[in-house]
């Protein structure tokens, strides 16, 4: 029997009155704005862009807002906003080559064209809480030089010149591109749904899985080839203009793995790779996003596949932190009638129990 | 107009509209005030969208999805019947109706010259001098490496 329940309609009501009281906080202490936000916690809102699968700086601060800091809440805010707007279609693919660099580093090479350009990062610091930072403190303007007018190349490039890694994979002509947003998941999947679903899975569980195969759980070998963040153009082809117009700038981190090499006895040996990309400035996501690329390439490269990290449906099916996020947390939502046909079941196995065990007695007593 | 006539106009009008798209509203809007714009009407009622931004697969490879974008757009009829659009990213409806007025005014051989002069050499100007601020400052950041001599020389 389906028995609908009401009476809580008041109840909601205060409490979400309740939580925009609370979000506000103490009333003396100024409220934050969404300029704040996108300025001061600007790797938070890259975050929720990235994750959220929506690149619009300050929808992305209201998010974070709204959702009191928590960030899968915010992602959630997200997620659904873009479910109002009408798709105009897809971009031209951006081109990363041709950056405006604000950080470019490799581990691979010391010398590399361009040169490595450390940026605005937090390597090389010690981590240690700065008592400064607390209130009023103002940062110097920062150092200037002459900035080289000679571009800075992809480090894959250089080494692909030579042969020593594995071209990327090119587009069958007139194929198109897979869109999880559209098409529900299935597998086994090509690497262009894998990387979609893997650029708004969520970063804590992809730099656990990383790390899972950086200690044996699929191991790789990996080496950060290069790693690169900063401007680059859109451009989308508008039918009505009838050619590609410039849309604006948006700023990504790119992460090139340089793994373990292969080679057959056809073809000569060389690096493989896996490959990482996100909105903004996001260096762990991008580096974690990488990791698992490459170790979901394991049945393409013929290498046995045995580990989390190198199960695509494991992966995919579990990356995107609000389906996880709803599953887990609907278990809060009222259960009454569920629970309640358990707990029948519960007390009359109970009792079945309770009678099995006491006949022989009752036999050894009538005896 | 023959074709490379109409791929130079063509690419006058790209190199406008990604002067626009990366400026602000309000500048646009400051610089736009001191031309004589002629009378001109909405062919497309500016509105908001998405655009899925694309990737490739190692940078150079095939497409991927990466995730969308918001974006508007507009389209502008002048009067004398050039038609404009506007596009940018973001949600700011009024930027891609100036950005579609900006790119028909750009196709008018009557007002091209002055569009250029007051609105779009300015701000590409700034746009320019906020890059290379930035390229000056990225640049700082860069790595001399030197080699600590070692042993008897």
């Amino acid at each position: 029997m389906y028995v609908a329940v009401k009476g809580g309609e008041r109840a909601i009501e205060n409490a979400h009155r309740l939580l925009a009281h609370e979000r506000r906080g103490d009333r003396d202490v100024p409220e934050v704005t969404l300029a704040q936000i996108s300025e001061q916690l600007a790797l938070g809102v890259d975050r929720v862009m990235t994750e959220g699968s929506l690149y619009d700086r300050e929808l992305a601060a209201l998010a974070i807002k709204q959702a009191r800091g928590d960030m899968i809440e915010a992602i959630f805010l997200v997620r659904a906003f873009r479910a109002t707007l009408p798709r105009f279609g897809a971009s031209e693919p951006v081109n990363t080559g041709e950056m405006r660099v604000r950080r470019r580093i490799s581990s691979t090479f010391k010398d590399i064209p361009g040169g490595q350009i450390l940026g605005p990062t937090f390597d090389y610091t010690h981590r240690l809480l700065d008592p400064q930072l607390a209130e009023g403190f103002v940062p110097e303007q920062p150092a200037t030089a002459e900035a080289p007018q000679t571009p800075a190349p992809r480090v894959t490039d250089i080494l692909g010149r030579d042969g020593l890694i594995e071209s990327s994979p090119q587009a069958e002509p007139d194929a198109p591109v897979s869109d999880l947003t559209r098409e529900p998941l299935s597998f086994p999947a090509d690497r262009d749904l894998r990387l979609q679903n893997l650029a708004r899975g969520d970063e804590g569980f992809l730099l656990a899985l990383g790390y899972s195969t950086q200690r044996g759980y699929g191991r790789n070998h990996p080496f950060a080839g290069e790693i690169r963040f900063g401007e680059v153009e859109v451009e989308f082809f508008a039918e009505d203009a009838g050619f590609a117009v410039p849309l604006g700038a948006i700023e990504l981190t790119e992460c090139q793995m340089v793994n373990q090499f292969k080679g057959s006895a056809t073809e000569a040996p060389c690096f493989t790779r896996g490959y990482g990309l996100a909105f903004g400035q996001s260096e762990r996501k991008t580096m974690s996003m990488a990791l698992v690329d490459r170790a979901l390439r394991a049945r393409e490269l013929d290498e046995e596949a045995k580990s989390p990290a190198q199960d695509e449906e494991f992966v995919m099916s579990h990356s995107d932190n609000v389906q996880a996020t709803g599953f887990v947390e609907h278990l809060k939502l009222p259960h009454y009638v569920d629970f309640q046909s358990e707990l029948g079941l519960l007390r009359k196995l109970r009792q079945e129990f309770a009678e099995a065990n006491q006949a022989p007695e009752l036999r050894e007593a009538a005896e | 107009m023959d074709s490379s006539g109409r791929n130079s106009k063509q690419a006058e009008r790209k190199a406008a509209m990604a002067v626009l798209a990366h400026s602000a509203a309000a500048a646009i809007a400051g610089h736009l005030a001191d031309v004589a714009v002629p009378a001109h009407e909405n062919l497309r009622e500016p509105e908001n969208g998405l655009v899925m931004l694309r990737g490739r697969i190692g940078g150079d490879g095939a497409p991927f999805n990466l995730g969308e974008a918001t974006v508007s757009r507009a389209a502008v009829r002048l009067a004398t019947g050039e038609v404009g659009f506007g596009y940018t990213l973001g949600r700011d409806a009024e930027k891609a109706r100036m950005i579609a007025l900006c790119d028909a005014l750009v196709q008018s051989a009557d007002c091209a010259g002055e569009v250029e002069a007051k609105v779009i050499a300015p701000l590409r100007a700034a746009m320019i001098a906020k890059r290379d601020r930035k390229a000056e400052e990225t640049a700082a950041t860069r790595v001399d490496f030197y080699t600590m001599v070692r042993g008897e020389g």
